[in-house]
């Protein structure tokens, strides 16, 4: 199982991997990168991750939505450069009813934003790459400007 | 086994976004010669050229796991210094 991806996130074989015929609620969460950061025009973004450790701390996440609540639930991100109107994480989750699906489904995006080492910024970075200094609005790239989703991301 | 087979100890850090361009390096080896702690690796890391606009007190990893600041460290390890995280 791979979370960490490089091309687009389909997101329709996403909700395949967690339908059936017995879970009847399926909630879903797209991340996508919007045009704006605080006040400041964004006109692409490129994510950077610590792949090893993301990796592990997804597969966690999952884990602990399925132990929590009946649910199957499949994550993606993306990594590398993005632009406006792309998926960088999509989420589903699905269950016998919509309640375990939505709390899941929130669960699991709330954990991503705040324990998967990802850092989106103007110019790559991180080990085995080159720095970037871009993280959470802080960059000073002319050219690219930065952002990070949230709750107020368009969805 | 001698003493000093078992006095030294090294660990692997990795630096990733602007902690990598802060110290402009994304890896390095450090060796301690006994114990050392995660703190004590971050106080080796300031103390390098730029090292001081490195918080004192930064999210890190050993091993690919969320550690507090006082985690023991083993020869071998692997401690990642993590700047805020924006993931998802």
């Amino acid at each position: 199982m791979s979370y960490l991806v490089t091309d687009q996130i389909d997101v329709g074989a996403l909700l395949a991997l967690v339908q059936s015929p017995e879970r009847g609620g399926v909630a879903c969460f797209l991340g996508t990168v919007r045009n704006h950061h605080r006040g400041r025009e964004v006109v692409r973004l490129e994510y950077s991750a610590y792949e090893a450790m993301a990796e592990a701390e997804c597969g966690r996440i999952v884990a602990e939505a399925g132990s929590r609540w009946d649910v199957v639930v499949a994550l993606r991100h993306r990594i590398g450069e993005l632009d406006i109107g792309d998926t960088a994480v999509a989420i589903a989750a699905a269950s016998a009813h919509r309640d375990e699906a939505f709390l899941a489904c929130r669960y699991v995006i709330e954990e991503v934003k705040r324990r998967v080492p990802i850092w989106g910024g103007g110019g790559g970075g991180g080990a085995g790459q080159r720095g970037s200094g871009a993280e959470d609005g802080r960059d000073g790239s002319d050219e690219v400007v930065i952002s990070s989703l949230s709750e107020s991301s368009p969805s | 086994m001698l003493p000093t087979a078992i006095s030294t100890l090294t660990v692997r850090v990795l630096l990733f976004a602007s902690y990598a361009e802060t110290l402009g390096l994304d890896a390095i080896e450090l060796t301690f010669d006994g114990g050392a702690t995660v703190a004590d690796a971050i106080a080796r890391l300031r103390a390098l050229p730029g090292g001081e606009r490195l918080p004192p007190k930064p999210l890190c990893a050993v091993n690919l796991l969320q550690v507090r600041l006082d985690t023991p460290l083993a020869s071998g390890d692997e401690l990642a210094l993590l700047p805020p995280l924006a993931g998802g």
